[in-house]
């Protein structure tokens, strides 16, 4: 069964027919040829195709668009503004925190809804906010360093 | 300006791919999109072990919105497999499936969702057969097989090795030990489920896409599987979301959606589920080791007999090799004057075990290490002293005849010994908490090809547009290892611009000299000497037209910060660009190609072809471990890891491959594993099968060591895998030094940990580990002289010195 439907993603509206049982992850990439929004296992497990929904991280392989209307969507490809990086993002390509990329959308997306409410995490913090996105490169050790120059760059020092 | 100084080499710079990455703009295979695509779903055995009697499609090829259904009958009746001696496979199964998750059939379809509805309408009849779940299950059961060729019932290969007289050896030492080790099999789990597109387009021709990691391999066995030349078949390798070994074999899903293309003259995508790739595995084997050693009073090694039993799962894969790698390489860690192996490979109805990272060695390295850890404590000796006393000579030869050149085991040793506080803290650390040490060393390449040829094992073509930029086009596969990115910084070096000058047009069997592969850790050096010696005719040409203009010999010439220059009076010259134009204008189109075979280094002896490499790379580690005597956990604190990469071409992302690979060491360790129960995986998704999260994964301290080995690019050695090996048995050994017991298997995992626990309270011997050996008969071995100690032959001359590239 279709149905009609608009969602905002990346700050713009978008009109959809869609299968409703269609998940947000297969929307963002099949309808809305958002690929960027990578999947790991499509259970829920993973973390890699997290998205967030009004600023906090979802899985979106277990989220339904139909119950998202009028909620902020934010992927991987809304991160840069007018051509300009992310500090995470910068941060990530810096630091060598993305090897073979695959996991690091979802990453980047948890940890700027970290940095949104705690602006200089401790590295437990960052451990913590990140547990659920699995990494298999890069032993997370390049990715806790860039989540922290991310911070720094953008709130200054720690208190 | 200093002309003879590296510029680009050395520095810790961003990935060339690193923007497209952060922005999710990185196209893996199942980001791409062709017009009138249709998707593919496979259906796959439910049995371990059965003979299909009969398949009918009907009702799925019925199903609105189905384009096709085939099953092994449309496709031509050869079996195939990765290496010439185990051609054991068929990519959908005709009359006998071996293992749960053999694909039987295929269907295409509007969308995944039909085709995934159609393959269940599919009906098989099968007829189950007994199932044989292990090793001692399969050699116990002559009656049953698996499959009718290799070395005895059921067991796939079996290979015996002799160099010297270990009994003599034995005999003469002051202290022999035999310890028998278990390392359980687990899998490779990247994040990226395989997929491929193919397009069999109405030239006849065939294009496939694939997050494959050995494009070569799978552009030459598909002409085989379809029975198509292999000049109309064009491979192009996705970058790879995670490799670690799981994307090297053709496989079933590339080969029916190149199938269901043909017959439905549409674009076929298939992407694999995550189950899916449980099933798939091709993982690390399961293997039971038993290890007899010889010491002398001081702790050198007087001779070493191993034996390793491995469970191989339903097919060859890699297999073959991956039994010789179990043996090959214990020589060339430690000095082992006379050596002795027997291996067996056994055919189990589970998912094929292949190459993982490290491929075959990881085991007997635990095994080795846990051992020699035992024997120093019954020597007295400190066991970071022991290993030391035991180092390879630099420019030797091994017993088995492995040509050993630069090694750093020794300052190794030395650094993670300093940075962990070893003296301070072994045996004197607070209860539960321990310390142990482990070493390594791993191939920088395989010497020898999966097939035998005299070609190139990797080449490239670096072209110069007169715009000043520079094309690299390299057959090598970037699987986030970075191999793109370093061939950039090897060009850039030589020809004295920046990365971000070079495009790398990576892995297309249409586009670019051949590589073989991104396996065996062998892209940086051998890719990379072919795109060295490539960039190195590109610039004598562009030298020889500047030199012109400038009135000067070109050997005066020296290329850096984006200008060509007269060494001697730097202001005289002109910018790369402009000596682009007066090379094109002398010479005309610049593009030069560049070819790398290693050394022919195969021992002369029935198996010598495994082993060899251009050279190897040396790890020593130190883990520092907490145990909980309550739960049987164990934590690891922090972990201390100093690898000899020859030379870090770049730092950052030499330390990234050691910080995945001690990441990945630990998961194998602690908590992965692969196992089954009646026939069917026990934890095939992400939540079950349990690996490491940023919460189990501890500060890794990583130190590098530089060596300067004349084989590699500007010095370099691996950096992808060695460092995984010695991370499992120094966890081994710190438990041991935190409670006191030996857990001889792999993963360590909490049960274990209490049942030794628990021995050692009844006051019993506190080990866990195997019990027993299977009842096996090795092959006679063919006894040849250990090589032992004799001087390398001559080390081939570095196709590439910097100091004369740069007129220093």
């Amino acid at each position: 069964m279709k149905t009609q439907l608009t969602l905002k993603v990346n700050g713009e509206r978008r009109d959809l027919i869609v299968a409703a049982h269609k998940t947000l992850l297969e929307v963002l990439r099949e309808d809305l040829n958002l690929t960027g929004t990578k999947h790991g296992c499509e259970l829920g497990e993973c973390g890699t195709c997290t998205v967030l929904v009004d600023g906090l991280p979802v899985l979106s392989c277990l989220a339904l668009p139909v119950e998202l209307q009028g909620r902020e969507i934010k992927t991987v490809e809304g991160m840069a503004e007018n051509g300009r990086l992310h500090p995470l993002q910068q941060a990530f390509a810096e630091l060598g925190a993305a090897q073979c990329g695959y996991c690091t959308p979802g990453i980047l997306l948890t940890a700027e809804a970290l940095l949104a409410g705690n602006t200089a995490p401790t590295r437990d913090e960052v451990r913590e906010a990140l547990a659920g996105n699995l990494c298999r490169c890069t032993g997370y050790t390049k990715i806790l360093e860039a989540v922290e120059l991310a911070a720094l760059r953008m709130h200054g020092a720690r208190a | 300006m200093n002309a003879s100084k590296l510029s680009v080499i050395g520095q810790s710079l961003p990935k060339i791919d690193a923007w497209a990455k952060v922005t999710g703009e990185t196209k893996y295979a199942d980001d791409m999109v062709l017009p009138r695509m249709a998707h593919a779903k496979l259906l796959r055995s439910p049995h371990p072990h059965a003979l299909i009697r009969r398949i009918d499609t009907t009702r799925a090829a019925a199903l609105p919105g189905v384009y096709a259904v085939i099953t092994g009958r449309d496709l031509p009746r050869v079996k195939f497999g990765i290496m010439p001696v185990s051609q054991d496979e068929e990519a959908l199964c005709v009359e006998k499936v071996r293992m749960v998750g053999d694909a039987v059939a295929a269907v295409a379809a509007v969308d995944e969702e039909t085709a995934e509805r159609a393959a269940r309408l599919i009906e098989v009849d099968y007829e189950p057969l007994k199932p044989l779940m292990s090793i001692e299950e399969s050699l116990a059961s002559p009656d049953v097989r698996i499959h009718e060729y290799g070395d005895g019932p059921n067991v796939h290969k079996a290979v015996s090795l002799q160099f010297g007289d270990v009994e003599a050896a034995f005999a003469g030492s002051h202290l022999v030990r035999e310890d028998v080790f278990y390392f359980e099999g687990n899998t490779h789990l990247p994040m990226e489920q395989h997929a491929a597109v193919a397009h069999w387009g109405p030239d006849g021709k065939l294009t496939l896409w694939s997050s494959t990691q050995t494009p070569h391999y799978v552009h030459r066995l598909l002409s085989k599987i379809l029975d198509t030349p292999q000049a109309h078949i064009r491979v192009v390798a996705a970058p790879v979301g995670g490799g670690f070994g799981g994307k090297l074999d053709p496989f079933a899903h590339e080969i029916a959606a190149c199938k269901l293309s043909q017959v439905t003259g549409r674009p076929v995508k298939i992407t694999l589920t995550r189950e899916e790739v449980f099933y798939v595995h091709r993982g690390r084997h399961p293997v039971l080791m038993w290890v007899k050693t010889g010491f002398a009073r001081d702790g050198g090694i007087t001779g070493m007999h191993f034996r390793s039993w491995l469970d191989g799962g339903a097919y060859g894969s890699y297999g073959v090799a991956s039994t010789f790698y179990t043996g090959v390489l214990q020589t060339v860690t430690y000095k082992i004057p006379v050596y002795k192996f027997e291996g067996a490979r056994v055919f189990t109805n589970k998912p094929p075990c292949g190459p993982k990272r490290g491929h075959g060695t990881p085991q007997p390295r635990f095994a080795v290490e846990c051992q020699i850890d035992k024997a120093a404590e019954q020597l007295g000796l400190d066991p970071a002293d022991m290993r030391r006393r035991n180092l390879t000579e630099p420019f030797t030869k091994t017993a088995n005849h492995l040509t050993i050149s630069t090694t750093g085991l020794g300052e190794c040793i030395d650094r993670v010994v300093e940075a962990s506080g070893w003296r301070q803290k072994r045996g004197k650390l607070p209860p539960g908490r321990g310390i142990g040490i482990a070493c390594s060393a791993y191939l920088t390449g395989a010497g020898s090809a999966i097939y035998w040829n005299d070609m190139p094992h990797s080449g490239a073509v670096v072209r110069a547009d007169r715009s000043g930029l520079v094309a690299v086009l390299c057959g090598a596969t970037d699987i986030g290892q970075g191999s793109d990115s370093i061939l950039a910084y090897l060009v850039a070096e030589v020809l004295g611009i920046q990365p971000k000058d070079i495009r790398v047009h990576p892995a297309d069997t249409d586009l670019t000299p051949v590589d073989l592969g991104s396996y065996s850790s062998r892209v940086t050096l051998m890719a990379g000497n072919a795109a060295i010696q490539a960039a190195t005719h590109l610039r004598a040409r562009i030298f020889e037209a500047a030199a012109k203009k400038l009135e000067v010999a070109p050997d005066q010439l020296a290329a850096r910060d984006r200008r060509v220059f007269v060494i001697d009076d730097p202001e005289k010259g002109m910018s790369f660009a402009e000596a682009v134009v007066l090379g094109e204008s002398m010479h005309g189109v610049l593009a030069f190609p560049g070819s790398y075979a290693p050394p022919k280094r195969a021992g002369k002896y029935k198996g010598g072809g495994v082993g060899p490499s251009p050279c190897y790379s040396f790890t020593a580690c130190v883990v520092e471990v907490d145990v909980d005597a309550e739960t049987g956990d164990v934590k690891p604190a922090e972990i201390w890891i100093a690898h000899d990469v020859g030379r870090a071409l770049n730092p950052l992302l030499v330390e990234g491959q050691t910080e995945g690979s001690v990441y990945m060491g630990l998961g194998e360790a602690l908590m992965e594993e692969q196992v089954f129960r009646k026939g069917v995986h026990k934890s095939p998704s992400m939540l079950d099968y349990k690996s490491p999260t940023t919460l189990e994964t501890p500060e890794i301290h990583t130190i590098l060591v530089e060596t300067d080995d004349p084989e590699g690019p500007f010095g370099a050695k691996e950096a992808g895998q060695g460092p995984l090996l010695p991370v499992p048995p120094a966890v081994a050994n710190a438990v041991h030094d935190a409670v006191g017991v030996r857990i001889d298997e792999i993963p360590i995992s909490p049960d274990k940990v209490i049942r030794a626990l628990e021995l050692k309270r009844q006051g019993k011997l506190p080990r866990v580990g195997p019990e027993k050996l299977p009842l096996f008969t090795f092959p006679v071995p063919k006894a040849v002289e250990s090589a032992f100690g004799l001087p390398a032959e001559e080390i081939s001359v570095r196709p590439f010195d910097p100091q004369r590239s740069f007129g220093a």
